[in-house]
């Protein structure tokens, strides 16, 4: 940050009603960004705006140079003190943020806004890191517009009305358009992160997590964020049997579910035996920082994925965490036996539940141990327990105590889905029957536009997996108490009052008409424009006979060379007209480089009679055939009009010329 | 290639020793019918050269001197009531010469330096509502010490390119100099030159300096040297399109007395420091030296 030497002159002159314009434009371009910033920088960028623009219109001073420098470092200091570094997605870009606003302090003249104007170009391309959506393009498309409308203005300061330079700014960004759409279809797309997108990008969202306490599961409901979108090759099976597994949580603390110490087992050939007719889809999954590739239950371990694999928990889990919206295809069996074998250990481990909590359940699940009921029978009792005593199924359960499952099955008895299938598998555990608690998503929504389905985090839900005669056994608690939540999803299951989410309050017909439109056009984006990777762009190069990406690449490169080199040299010849028609002068050339050879050249400033005579005072022994030919130059470019006959006498004489 | 102007300029050497590049200058000025600043010290001779410039050329000529009392009146002339014809008769001042020397010419207010700028300007002198021309060829050396000297108003800037050349003699070359002293005065040998032209033959040649040929490529160099004083940053303002004007005359009658019947870049750089000097103000005192005419012509290439 350097401030210009002088006080800005005359050709450096700012109008006020262009600075404000800036300012302007800068606030639409800070503006997504404001969330994301820590409160204080928003801000202080927020006073810096406001200082500017007032500075401008009362002719305030422009604060003196040791303060512009404690504020530069304040605000590094103040990054880094936000995020513990500088670099990186969300730390870098706060860092730009902060600092483009502080170039206001010594903005002056039209050279910084120049600066301004190309840092803003930069900033907007910061929000592609966080959305991507149709939004978010509309809108930094309009920014664009207006970023060019100033540089324009900055072009022809106070010779053009600001309508004039936005419809000229409009102008230049409809040609750019084309140009935009051809490059997006054609240029190269290469696998793999080639921009070197830093290891926090991407947006937080909201989703599963890797563990479940009670409310989890009802927070996760009250954001209506897609979590992911499926489209089957045939039918669709019924909602009962739409269970997306998700994380398998084996650990219980006496309140929150956990994965647990121990890694899960590798699957095994034969653990899982598919039955009935397999599903095939494919499913396009939102990003959510987590490892785990939503998959209908359960997943047959065939065509996955490349970085994904298939655990002994039925877990489906890609290598690293999932930061980019993903698609893969899958095949699934509804029906299916899930029949690892369990030794010992595990089966210790699976029934373990922590000391000196829930005594109350622990006593009931002895009670009916002793009453030498077999495990069904067991799981049957609990789930008519369930159904059958007043149990109510909310949104908005009362607080528990330390003895969470006690404090529901015997006190609330209010709870949601997270509630019902820890406390059934507490139960199951405390009978010593081998239980885990399973999270994921279930049922879905039918997008008619689009033929395909959409999982909301609305429809996020935890079930029970219980070891019944030697297999895995789903029981959903949830849909002893509430079916039609299975059937019908959630808005039909949860009565007026119990903390249904307002989106799913306020539903109307046309709303979800309108909703699943919406969303169809959200996925064709999310496929067209954002999918658009190296196998869409091959497919779609096909279909005009480009089956080779290394021969594409080379025809887009030459062509692009070809048009820059034709287009320059064309411009160029406009630009420096007549020189080259000059035929004296191509003689006159052609004897410059044979004296060069010799070692004369004459300086740019040096005419050519004093050239010569500088050469011949120097070797006169050349006067005989280089002064005719000199003289002959001057007449021909210089002394007479042009004349066929005496060019060619130059042409012969300097043919002629003897430097020996 | 002999000049058609040799014997002037011989006769001119006779009597100012040592400042032929200067001589020539002068009279490419007046061949390009352009006026002449001089700018010099007092004893530098102006005044000799002028009388020898008249008499070479066989001009009328007269002097003033400029004081900070003179008038216009006192240059044009006035009119003055004759009782023998009960009317008015114009008395011409000694604007209407053809050759003046404006000697001091910063000594004089304002007011009377534009009334000589604006005949010199014109070729015209309206006075008392009648509008007379003036003699041809018609050709004004104005003189003026340096402006550093106390109780001068020096040319505003603005009348300055009213002169096509600024000059100045300087101290004469040490063996000239010993000549000057060992020999008679000049001015008593003022009296034996000889015209060698007529006014009418001056005329002719002032026309043929019009018609010395200026070729497209001569051109580009003309506007990349005026271009190039419009984009240097330690000048205040470039060169007009007049002082381009002025440039290709003044190099048309160098390139004249040269016997050259078209001009040659060389032609240019001879009179470019005398044409371009007094039009060019530089930004700051410290830029003087990087936007000198010389610094100038050294930066543009020969197109």
């Amino acid at each position: 940050m350097s401030a210009p030497a002088a006080p800005a002159g005359l050709g450096d002159y700012l109008p006020v009603a262009t600075l404000l314009r800036l300012l302007a434009v800068l606030l639409l371009v800070f503006a997504p960004h404001a969330m994301r910033l820590p409160v204080w920088e928003s801000g202080f960028i927020a006073a810096l705006l406001l200082w500017r623009a007032l500075a401008a219109r009362r002719q305030w001073r422009m604060p003196p140079k040791l303060l512009r420098a404690a504020l530069v470092f304040a605000a590094l200091g103040g990054v880094y003190a936000s995020f513990g570094r500088v670099s990186g997605q969300t730390a870098g870009t706060a860092l730009l943020c902060v600092m483009a606003a502080l170039k206001l302090v010594e903005l002056r003249g039209r050279r910084d806004v120049m600066v301004m104007i190309f840092l803003m170009y930069f900033m907007l391309i910061t929000h592609f890191l966080y959305s991507q959506e149709i939004w978010t393009s509309l809108y930094l498309l309009l920014s664009c517009l207006a970023i060019t409308a100033l540089l324009i203005e900055c072009q022809h300061l106070g010779q053009l009305p600001p309508r004039q330079t936005l419809r000229r700014a409009g102008a230049m960004v409809a040609q750019a358009l084309p140009l935009m759409l051809l490059l997006f279809v054609l240029f190269p797309r290469i696998p793999g992160p080639i921009w070197g997108l830093p290891a926090d990008a991407g947006a937080a969202r909201s989703g599963l997590s890797d563990s479940m306490a009670p409310g989890d599961i009802a927070a996760l409901i009250e954001s209506d964020d897609v979590a992911f979108r499926v489209r089957f090759d045939g039918p669709a099976p019924p909602p009962a049997q739409r269970y997306w597994r998700g994380p398998v949580l084996e650990s219980f603390d006496g309140r929150t579910w956990s994965k647990g110490w121990s890694a899960p087992p590798p699957l095994l050939d034969g653990d899982i035996r598919y039955l009935g007719t397999p599903v095939r889809y494919e499913l396009t999954l939102e990003p959510g920082r987590m490892p785990w590739l939503l998959a209908l239950e359960l997943p047959q371990a065939v065509d996955l994925p490349p970085d994904a694999r298939l655990n002994g928990n039925g877990e489906l889990l890609a290598r690293r965490p999932i930061i980019e919206r993903r698609r893969y295809t899958l095949l699934s069996n509804p029906d299916f036996a899930f029949a690892p074998a369990l030794d010992a250990r595990q089966r210790q481990r699976l029934t373990r539940l922590p000391n000196g909590y829930n005594p109350r359940t622990l006593a009931l699940a002895r009670q009916w141990r002793d009453q030498g009921l077999a495990d069904a029978a067991i799981a049957a009792r609990a789930l008519r327990m369930i159904r059958d005593e007043n149990f109510v199924y909310t949104l908005r359960p009362p607080p528990l105590a330390r003895d969470s499952v006690d404090g529901f099955l015997f006190d609330t008895r209010r709870g949601f889905c997270e509630h019902y299938s820890s406390a059934f598998t507490v139960l199951m555990r405390a009978a010593g029957i081998p239980a885990r608690v399973v999270t994921g998503y279930q049922g879905g929504t039918l997008n008619e536009p689009g033929g395909y389905y959409v999982i909301t985090q609305a429809d996020a839900h935890a079930w029970s997996e219980v070891w019944l005669d030697g297999r895995w056994q789903r029981i959903d608690p949830t849909a002893a108490i509430a079916p039609s939540r299975i059937e019908r999803g959630l808005g039909s299951a949860i009565g007026a009052g119990e903390g249904l989410p307002d989106y799913l309050v306020r539903r109307t017909a046309w709303r979800d008409a309108l909703k699943a439109r919406w969303d169809w056009v959200n996925a064709r984006w999310n496929g067209l424009v954002l999918g658009y990777g190296p196998e869409l762009q091959q497919q779609f190069l096909q279909r005009f006979g480009i089956d080779d990406l290394r021969t594409m690449i080379l025809t887009l490169t030459a062509l692009l060379t070809a048009t820059m080199a034709i287009l320059g040299f064309v411009l160029l010849r406009r630009a420096a007209p007549a020189r080259a028609h000059d035929a004296a002068q191509r003689e006159w050339q052609r004897l410059l480089r044979q004296l060069a050879r010799r070692g004369y050249r004459p300086r740019a400033d040096e005419g050519p009679r004093d050239f010569v005579a500088r050469v011949l005072a120097a070797r006169p022994q050349w006067r005989a055939t280089l002064q005719p030919a000199a003289e002959l130059y001057l007449r021909n470019r210089y002394l007479e009009a042009p004349d066929a006959a005496r060019l060619a006498a130059l042409h012969r004489a300097v043919r002629g010329v003897r430097l020996s | 290639m002999s000049s058609p102007v040799a014997p002037v300029l011989h006769s001119l050497n006779q009597i100012i020793l040592g400042k032929d590049a200067q001589l020539r200058l002068v009279l490419a000025c007046l061949l390009a019918r352009g006026h002449l600043l001089i700018e010099d010290v007092p004893g530098m001779g102006k005044t000799t050269l002028a009388l020898a410039l008249a008499r070479v050329l066989g001009l009328h000529f007269q002097r003033v001197q400029f004081t900070s009392d003179l008038l216009p009146a006192d240059i044009i002339g006035v009119s003055v009531y004759e009782t023998a014809t009960g009317g008015f008769r114009f008395v011409p001042g000694p604007i209407f010469s053809q050759l003046v020397l404006a000697d001091e010419v910063n000594r004089a207010s304002p007011k009377t330096q534009s009334a000589l700028l604006e005949a010199m300007e014109e070729r015209q002198v309206t006075a008392e509502g009648e509008t007379r021309a003036l003699p041809e060829p018609f050709f004004v050396i104005a003189t003026q010490n340096p402006s550093y000297q106390l109780g001068t108003f020096p040319l505003p800037e603005s009348q300055l390119d009213r002169f096509l050349m600024r000059i100045s003699l300087g101290y004469p070359p040490a063996e000239a100099e010993r000549q000057l002293l060992m020999e008679r005065e000049r001015r008593d040998l003022l009296g034996e030159l000889q015209p060698v032209l007529t006014p009418a033959q001056l005329l002719g040649l002032q026309d043929q300096v019009r018609a010395v040929r200026t070729a497209p490529a001569l051109i580009d160099y003309l506007l990349a040297l005026v271009q190039r004083t419009r984009e240097l940053p330690g000048l205040r303002q470039g060169l007009s399109p007049r002082a381009g004007l002025a440039l290709r005359r003044a190099a048309q009658a160098w390139a004249f007395i040269d016997g050259r019947s078209g001009v040659i870049p060389e032609d240019v750089q001879a009179v470019f420091a005398a044409v371009v000097g007094h039009r060019l103000v530089a930004a700051a005192e410290r830029d003087g030296a990087a936007t000198s005419a010389a610094a100038i012509l050294a930066q543009v290439a020969i197109p």
